[in-house]
């Protein structure tokens, strides 16, 4: 396995007095995907708030542990520094500047990380290569784009910063299936230019597809780690995550597809409903 | 038609020297969200600083030392005591900033005292010929001043890094931070800037047909709030708007007072807050601004 560039030892965080995050420890290897999976309220979403510094927008704070990243620590830093350490955080939800032009949101985007005129435009040749219409939408306002290519633009966005560890919470959030496998592909040909990815998804099948290795956060602790193999192969992945396994849902499904199907006297099992 | 257009060039006048105001209110607004009650004071202090320092230094670095005095006011008040606010409600902050406002000129009145201070600016009160109009130097200056920083801040707004971190940090605060945006410097440049923008108008307000800076010259600076809402809080463009019609609405009603006597005196102060009352109930949100949006 290859050297890890972020390490989180025993990292407990909270709001106020809700604890969310408790002990949690994981690596982040160099140069590849990393799935963190663990349905809502699990602390998916802290824990990557915890790495980029932004907890306390939330009104939140880390209570204990420690978040190394390339042999410093981040934990305690705030978010412009831990930008300017090289790891940028793609928000749930996207969160574009709606009212400014594709061009500025990447402008900002290249805010926090100092290399100079020549590294923002090296920076934006390579978004524009992974983002084509991203190009073409330059000068269009941000909010006037659809939901996969506010997504695209979040990335390139924090692409911008040139960061080493890319963190994505919930890239495929409400996105029509075609374009969460696009942005699949995206974040494979990121990965693939050398920039390691901490990957937050609700998705499994698509986390588990994309990543080397992966953890699975149950009520702010780490439940499963493992090879993104292994966990694809277990049982309660299977089960939880993956929607598939569940002899028994899937006997009772099976059942009561059957009963409607009687009641229906040959009529199909879809129906509109009709006022 | 003279006297028409003698006061419709002086309401613009006025009204780009309340559009400086305006200005600084909405970008402070924009960038801490805070509702800055403390600019009259804000206004006065700049005034104040460049008067007490005209006699040794002369007119033009004077008026320097007004500008980088109010500036730094503006980024100390920030530094100081904003900042630990930070997060709270925005009425709270709206509150602490009504607490500096009558500390600051509770002290400014104490050290102005009854005196009237003269700038002893360049411009005097000669009269310049405009056509059939004339109009006091001072007027031009002000409309020139204020119309060249106005441009420079919005290109500045527009096109530098500074810019963009101002427009990120006021759409998302929490996303310009992932940005790597300082939020800190974000809000405490706002604050300079609208300090040293309320230096000048300080200057314009106080210069020939006025007789000069006394402790009430802050309160103009009231008559900007109406400018700034008028225009909508959040809107660059709308300060400017609003600005002119602001000055140019009190202008024309000062003009035409005896035609409109049936109203009372004193309808060239009140005229502005009439014509806010009425924008804001055609437009809640001000002529420019962005309605409050809310997804269900």
């Amino acid at each position: 396995m290859e050297a890890a560039i972020l390490r989180v030892r025993g990292l407990a965080a909270g709001y106020g007095p809700v604890h969310a995050l408790s002990s949690v420890s994981l690596e982040v290897p160099d140069g590849a995907v990393t799935a963190v999976l663990g349905g809502n309220g699990a602390g998916k979403s802290t824990l990557l708030r915890a790495i980029s510094g932004t907890l306390r927008f939330q009104g939140g704070a880390i209570t204990g542990g420690t978040i190394e990243f390339a042999g410093e620590r981040l934990d305690g830093r705030n978010a412009a520094r831990v930008v300017a350490a090289g790891v940028v955080q793609v928000p749930e939800g996207r969160q574009v500047f709606a009212r400014m032009s594709v061009a500025d949101n990447l402008r900002a985007g290249a805010l926090g990380a100092r290399h100079g005129r020549r590294g923002e435009q090296e920076a934006r040749e390579r978004v524009f290569g992974l983002f084509p219409v991203l190009a073409e939408r330059v000068h269009q306002r941000a909010g006037l784009l659809s939901g996969g290519e506010q997504q695209m633009l979040a990335m390139g966005r924090a692409l911008m910063a040139r960061p080493r560890l890319l963190l994505l919470d919930e890239p495929s959030l409400g996105l029509a299936p075609m374009m969460a496998a696009r942005i699949a592909d995206t974040i494979r040909e990121i990965n693939d230019q050398g920039t390691a990815v901490l990957l937050v998804e609700q998705n499994a099948a698509l986390a588990l597809n994309l990543a080397t290795r992966a953890v699975v956060l149950e009520t702010g602790t780490v439940a499963l780690s493992g090879t993104a193999a292994e966990l694809a192969a277990s049982d309660e992945v299977r089960r939880r995550y993956l929607g598939v396994g569940d002899e028994d849902a899937a006997a009772d499904a099976e059942a009561g597809i059957r009963a409607e199907h009687d009641h229906s006297d040959g009529h199909p099992t879809l129906r509109r409903w009709v006022a | 038609m003279t006297t028409f257009l003698e006061l419709l060039i002086t309401g613009i006048s006025l009204g780009s020297v309340y559009a400086l105001i305006a200005l600084g209110f909405v970008i402070i607004f924009k960038s801490t969200e805070v509702v800055n009650f403390a600019h009259a004071s804000l206004l006065l202090a700049g005034g104040y600083f460049a008067v007490v320092s005209r006699d040794t230094l002369g007119f033009w670095p004077a008026l320097l030392v007004g500008i980088a005095g109010a500036a730094l006011l503006g980024m100390l008040l920030e530094f100081l005591i904003i900042r630990r606010y930070r997060g709270r409600d925005h009425s709270v902050l709206a509150i602490v900033t009504i607490g500096i406002d009558i500390v600051l000129i509770t002290e400014l009145a104490r050290r102005i005292g009854p005196e009237i201070f003269s700038y002893r600016d360049p411009w005097g009160n000669t009269l310049v010929q405009l056509g059939p109009v004339s109009i006091p130097q001072t007027r031009v200056a002000a409309f020139v001043v204020a119309g060249a920083l106005i441009t420079v801040f919005l290109l500045a707004f527009r096109y530098t890094s500074w810019g963009v971190a101002m427009r990120a940090a006021a759409e998302d605060r929490g996303t310009a931070a992932l940005m790597g945006v300082r939020l800190g410097w974000i809000s405490a440049s706002a604050w300079a800037v609208a300090g040293a923008l309320a230096a000048v108008a300080a200057l314009f307000l106080s210069v020939f047909p006025t007789t000069g800076l006394d402790r009430e010259t802050g309160l103009i600076a009231l008559k900007a709030f109406p400018a700034a809402i008028i225009g909508g809080l959040d809107s660059t463009t709308g300060a400017l708007a609003g600005g002119l019609i602001v000055g140019v609405t009190q202008s024309l009603a000062t003009g035409y007072q005896s035609e409109l006597s049936f109203l009372g005196n004193g309808i060239g102060d009140l005229a502005p807050y009439l014509v806010m009352v009425v924008v804001l109930l055609i437009r809640p949100a001000g002529l420019f601004g962005t309605r409050e949006l809310s997804r269900v």
